[in-house]
């Protein structure tokens, strides 16, 4: 069995956005920089599944040298090798082509990222592969076990979840409690050092949006103090002040 | 050339959420000289009615197999759908289901999507949408480039008015292969006689300054008597004192209601995220030092158990 799992590189989700550059870039000073943690779930049961049924796991990552240190984490968390389609990723259609690209000489048996990245919210690239390669793509996974070549998940809906059965290949948007957060070990460590990463051009590239210019958003008034003794005013505030009751 | 809107409905009826997208989709149509067109698939009620949101014609698949949400099989239909109606701009309200589906459509048409879209797309250079990223923390605004344009919009970003309007109604066979319905939904476990958290316009929230799930009765009764959902913060729901759906954050539901009430969470910037476009906010925390009154617009520093049975009486009387 063959896994692969997309990963992104985004600001930590402590980070304080900041922009620079005329408002056309974000401020990467001082900002830590993380596998999204969403993807970090997707890794974590592609470890367990690796470790389970001696599945290969590759990992992949559209993205410039920089993300190699975040590469390099999810190699010593137990990934076996890398790959790094050298480009920004800033359109989900173009970084979805570029890992469809990739999995059509691979024939993966499990696609797996995170449901969404931290830093555009999109949601869109397990979709959007799903389409490309004519295979079912389901999110948010949050429960992802196989029998045989079928996977049997939950999936998060709105006030619950379902169960869902299908056969693999599959894309997969992962989120909790698929599996818990692991943390790499020395020796993961040391051998993640040699893995091979192998860093490709991207194939086709072509965008379908484009972000012009961000914004902060507005700076928020001061918190109204309501004392304790007088806690039943509020509804009064609500309903006739701030006008949402 | 129209404007199509993907119309999400449960138990038949259309979610609140798509209803707004329909006024905001048929706002576009109007701005691009143009019709909109409804999309509603599986059993439904009151199609027509949805011209009194501004839908001038109602697109109804009436295949029972799509009362369920299998998303390859929607996937496919609103392809088809974008194509029959020579729709240029797809509209979808975001939620769980139409988050997937859109972008299966946006692969399959190679249609440039914007998600997390909060205001009427800006037509004066191109097609520029305001959308929220860094889940909440800022935002973008985005030219959308392809021929074919889809957006899905947040909740609680346009107003509706309702007018007695009527649509026409065309039923629409769109071809549907076994293939589309490769994925089996084998049961589902769903909550039911509350209300539904994304799709809430007011939300009252627990935090761990609750102490335990057997004190979880004052945040229910409050949210009973204002007609609120229940949410809850990552730990909350990290120690199985809640279900994850009601875990409110950067990793759990986003939420942008009207009013969203904190009871006993301290605001850390993961939480913050999930809930920062609400409209209003209001803290209750014994901690006057929470974090999270800087984001709030009122707040109160005390013990929850004695100020929320004080809420909900006020609520009762005067609601």
């Amino acid at each position: 069995m063959k896994i692969l799992v997309c990963i992104t590189h985004v600001p930590d989700t402590t980070t304080k956005i900041k922009f620079t550059n005329g408002d056309t870039q974000l401020d990467a000073n001082g900002v830590q920089f993380i596998a999204g943690p969403y993807d970090d779930y997707a890794l974590s049961r592609a470890i367990e599944l690796k470790e389970q049924f001696g599945a290969s796991l590759t990992v992949l990552n559209v993205g410039t040298a920089e993300t190699e240190p975040t590469i390099r984490k999810a190699l010593a968390l137990g990934a076996d090798d890398a790959i790094r389609i050298d480009a920004e990723p800033t359109d989900a259609y173009f970084v979805a082509e570029q890992i469809a690209h990739i999995c059509k000489q691979n024939n993966y048996d499990l696609i797996l990222m995170g449901r969404e990245s931290i830093d555009f919210n999109g949601g869109q690239v397990h979709g959007i592969v799903g389409e490309m390669l004519g295979v079912p793509s389901l999110s948010p996974i949050m429960k992802l076990d196989l029998e045989g070549n079928v996977a049997k998940m939950a999936r998060e809906i709105e006030g619950g979840k379902e169960y869902l059965e299908a056969k693999l290949p599959l894309v997969l948007g992962c989120q909790e409690p698929i599996a818990e957060w692991k943390i790499p070990n020395m020796r993961g460590i040391m051998s993640a050092r040699t893995k091979p990463l192998q860093v490709i051009t991207p194939a086709n590239p072509q965008e379908l949006t484009k972000s012009v210019r961000f914004e902060l958003p507005p700076a928020k008034g001061a918190c109204k103090m309501i004392p304790a003794d007088q806690a039943d005013t509020l509804i009064d505030l609500l309903k006739n002040e701030a006008k949402v009751l | 050339m129209s404007v199509l809107i993907f119309v999400e409905t449960a138990e038949g009826k259309a979610k609140s959420s798509s209803l707004e997208a329909v006024a905001y989709g048929a706002k576009v149509a109007e701005m691009l000289g143009t019709s909109a067109t409804a999309l509603v698939l599986g059993d439904a009620q009151d199609l027509e009615g949805l011209g009194g949101y501004g839908a001038n014609k109602v697109l109804h698949v009436a295949d029972s197999r799509l009362n369920a949400g299998v998303i390859q099989a929607y996937g496919n239909v609103i392809a088809q759908a974008v194509e029959k109606e020579n729709a240029q701009v797809l509209v979808v309200a975001k939620s769980a289901l139409a988050d997937t589906v859109a972008a299966r459509v946006a692969g399959k048409l190679k249609a440039g999507l914007a998600s997390n879209v909060v205001a009427l797309p800006d037509l004066s250079n191109g097609f520029v949408v305001r959308r929220s990223i860094y889940t909440g923390k800022a935002f973008a605004n985005t030219a959308v480039t392809s021929d074919k344009k889809i957006l899905a919009i947040k909740k609680n970003i346009y107003t509706v008015t309702v007018t007695d309007a009527k649509a026409s109604v065309e039923s629409f066979n769109a071809n549907l292969s076994d293939a589309d319905f490769g994925v089996s939904i084998t049961s589902t476990e769903k909550a039911t006689g509350t209300v539904s958290l994304p799709e809430a316009n007011l939300v009252v929230s627990g935090g761990r300054g609750l102490k335990g799930p057997e004190n979880w009765g004052v945040i229910e009764d409050l949210a009973k008597a204002l007609g609120a959902a229940t949410g809850c913060s990552k730990p909350v729901s990290d120690l199985h004192w809640r279900p994850h759906h009601e875990h409110v954050g950067q990793t759990g539901v986003k939420v942008s209601p009207n009013l969203y009430i904190a009871v006993g969470i301290s605001g850390a910037i993961q939480h913050l995220a999930g809930v920062n476009s609400s409209k209003c906010i209001v803290v209750i925390n014994s901690d006057p030092e929470a974090p999270f009154f800087q984001a709030a617009d009122y707040g109160i520093v005390g013990d929850a158990f004695q100020i929320l049975p004080k809420l909900i009486e006020a609520a009762k009387a005067k609601l």
